[in-house]
């Protein structure tokens, strides 16, 4: 049997899924852009100026830097996910 | 006991137990010969597409690179990291909830169309035959300087033994072997390291230690190489943007390699392995946390030879030379061609006349023979007679060592024992192996599923499927060890060639068709050809016909980035104009999006 009201919340309820998800994953990889292609390679002139523990910045951002802050950023991405995958399936009563 | 002693027991207790493993997981179907029956654990898959991931290449090669060039080596290190955010992120958890075998697949059943399949699939195995050469290659090189055999006879050891355990395990042999490849290549590539930095900068931690101090002088590590470098005539060792090395380069070659990462097949398919979306995620962070082990130690490894190679080299007459310098010599990956005072001197490009320190490069050996009896002559005769060799070497830009010794040398530079330099061996052989099985599976994949079972012949049973697989994989086996033992010359050129390909075919295509739920069969296929011929033409014009870099300068390695941007710029241009996809892949589309339905 056709059920429109539940149909219609079930649609509802993945588009606001997948819009988080969107916003999550934009989100993420304008750091990723920032760090990567922005710390490492960009700025990377600039940012020797500085220095970390004995690297010049922008010389650790494309050797070390970059490398952590990726692993980081797909772990956050895993848990946030999870909690939105979480979320939607309370709203689903599954 | 000998370091080749050691070796052969390194070398014969791995190579036992990849066997025993392949054995154990041998398999009777083809869900479990294509995917491993999707039900390897998140952290295992994150070691097997390490595995995957990393290969002779990134093993024997990268540090050595990094080595030469310095800061501009951040290319491949970001390049080849970055590309897994987008891979977690972008495309592993769709593809997985798509659930096909392969990546040719999802391009066939998203956008409907055989004819883009066929594209896909001719990538797939474009990318994969590249690349495939190489780790075989890698494998002979491996066998031939430690174990003094014939690199051929290397190259067959290695292709026996990937052709048992795939053809016996298919997925789930290759991915338990990769499991264990990825600890032996890792401890391997880690413990030397650790040892060196121990010595030199007194720190455990070579991320550390390579900011440290140099433990004889007091002097930090990088201050001493900048020195070094501006005193000899090299450009700046942490500086960016020097020689060809400009902003734009380095950044469209970074982007390049990250989007490239992104598109290759062989990674892909790992995510196909895992139980659901969720472990799809986690295993895009496991894999990369367990790449960093690697990737974060090579700059530390390519400081640390760098400095050893100038400590040991430069200014020394024949009989202070250490060890090293003589065993690497006798390959010509090292040559000194001395100006006649009798002390080895090593210049960079700007003091490029009072250099001394060459490489053989791609040069047969009798040609540098010759080069080098011209220069003695020269010598001799106090320039009146021959030629010199070094104004040669110089012209044919085989300045400096190769970089392909410095990760194997590394450890006779610091003296390390015995069993650690066998250890190395042994991991140059996982690294190589690993990946040759990887890509492997992606073509016999293509040959069997996507053109046998899903254009030939759809309606072949279960067991005829199996039996193809099988044999794909063994054909597959026999051209790839033919491929390492006659390696065809454009190999270095033409995983340029590869990484531009996978940027500006598959990721793109993907993005799309998981991102898109409007775009159809015309877009993906005439932007899949855009990216193609734009990128592959622009390659093989600029390094074969002398075609100017009239793209902003930018050269081939760094050109996929552009070819990216041709390909999403077509298809979403040709969108509003083309039909949208059917009901049936609309909603491919939504289920794709949605975590567990």
């Amino acid at each position: 049997m056709h059920v429109p009201a539940a149909a219609d919340f079930r649609r509802a309820a993945d588009a606001r899924y997948w819009r988080a998800a969107v916003r999550l994953t934009v989100a993420l990889l304008v750091v990723w852009a920032a760090l990567g292609l922005g710390c490492g390679v960009w700025f990377a002139d600039w940012l020797n100026g500085f220095s970390l523990g004995g690297f010049p910045l922008g010389f650790w951002f494309a050797q070390q830097g970059a490398i952590v802050g990726f692993v980081v950023l797909i772990l956050v991405y895993a848990l946030a996910m999870q909690r939105l995958d979480r979320r939607h399936r309370r709203e689903l009563g599954r | 006991m000998s370091v080749q002693a050691w070796t052969f027991v390194m070398v014969g207790l791995t190579f036992s137990l990849y066997l025993w493993l392949a054995f154990r997981a041998r398999v009777r179907d083809t869900e479990g010969f294509w995917v491993a029956d999707r039900g390897v654990p998140a952290p295992l898959n994150g070691m097997a597409t390490a595995a995957d991931w990393m290969s002779a290449a990134s093993f024997l090669s990268m540090a050595g690179t990094i080595s030469l060039l310095g800061y501009a080596g951040g290319v491949y290190l970001m390049g080849w990291t970055g590309g897994f955010v987008l891979l977690a992120l972008l495309l592993a958890p769709y593809l997985r909830k798509f659930g096909h075998f392969t990546v040719p697949d999802f391009v066939g059943d998203r956008f409907e169309s055989n004819g883009a399949r066929i594209v896909a699939l001719c990538c797939a195995l474009f990318i994969s035959f590249t690349y495939v050469a190489g780790q075989m290659r890698g494998v002979g090189i491996v066998f031939a300087r430690f174990l003094e055999v014939d690199v051929d006879v290397g190259v067959a050891a290695g292709m026996a033994l990937v052709f048992v355990y795939a053809t016996l395990g298919g997925m789930k042999g290759i991915t338990w072997t990769q499991i264990a490849q990825y600890w032996v290549l890792i401890v391997a590539y880690v413990v030397p390291v650790v040892a060196i930095s121990l010595q030199l900068t007194g720190n455990a931690l070579p991320q550390l230690g390579m900011g440290g101090n140099v433990a004889a002088t007091g002097v930090p590590l990088l201050a001493t190489l900048e020195q070094i470098h501006r005193d000899l005539g090299f450009p700046s060792y942490t500086e960016p943007f020097t020689g060809s090395w400009d902003r734009v380069n380095v950044l469209c070659t970074t982007l390049a390699l990250m989007v490239g990462t992104a598109g290759l097949p062989h990674v892909i398919v790992r995510f196909y392995t895992v139980k659901n979306v969720q472990a799809a995620r986690w295993s895009g962070f496991w894999a990369l946390l367990f790449i960093a082990l690697l990737y974060l130690t090579a700059p530390a490894t390519a400081a640390f030879a760098r400095y050893y190679v100038f400590d040991g080299l430069h200014g020394k007459t024949a009989e202070e030379l250490p060890g090293w310098y003589h065993t690497w010599a006798k390959t010509n990956l090292l040559v000194w061609l001395d100006d006649g005072d009798g002390r080895l001197e090593y210049h960079g490009p700007q003091q490029q006349a009072a250099n001394e320190l060459f490489r053989i490069g791609g040069l047969p050996s009798d040609e540098l023979a010759r080069v080098r009896s011209a220069h003695d002559a020269w010598l001799a005769s106090g320039g009146r007679d021959g030629v010199d060799g070094r104004v040669v070497l110089t012209a044919k830009k085989l300045s400096g060592p190769d970089a392909d010794i410095l990760v194997l040398a590394t450890p006779e530079m610091a003296q390390l024992a015995a069993w650690i330099i066998a250890l190395v061996a042994a991991g140059g052989l996982a690294a190589a192996l690993s990946t040759a099985s990887g890509l492997l599976l992606v073509i016999s994949s293509s040959i069997a599923h996507d053109f046998y079972f899903r254009i030939l012949r759809p309606s072949a049973s279960e067991a005829q499927r199996l039996r193809v697989s099988r044999w794909a994989i063994g054909g597959a086996v026999i051209v790839a060890g033919v491929f390492g033992v006659f390696p065809p010359g454009f190999v270095a050129e033409t995983v340029a060639f590869a990484f531009g390909l996978a940027a500006s075919s598959f990721f793109p295509v993907l993005v799309l068709g998981i991102f898109s739920a409007r775009i159809g069969t015309v877009p993906a296929i005439a932007g899949m050809l855009a990216g193609i011929l734009f990128t592959g033409g622009y390659i093989i014009g600029t390094v074969y016909f002398g075609m100017s870099r009239w793209c902003f300068g930018i050269g081939p390695q760094g050109i996929g980035a552009i070819g990216m941007l041709v390909h999403f710029a077509v298809a979403l241009g040709l969108q509003p104009f083309c039909a949208g996809p059917s009901a049936v892949a609309q909603a491919m589309v939504a289920r794709m999006r949605e975590p567990d339905s």
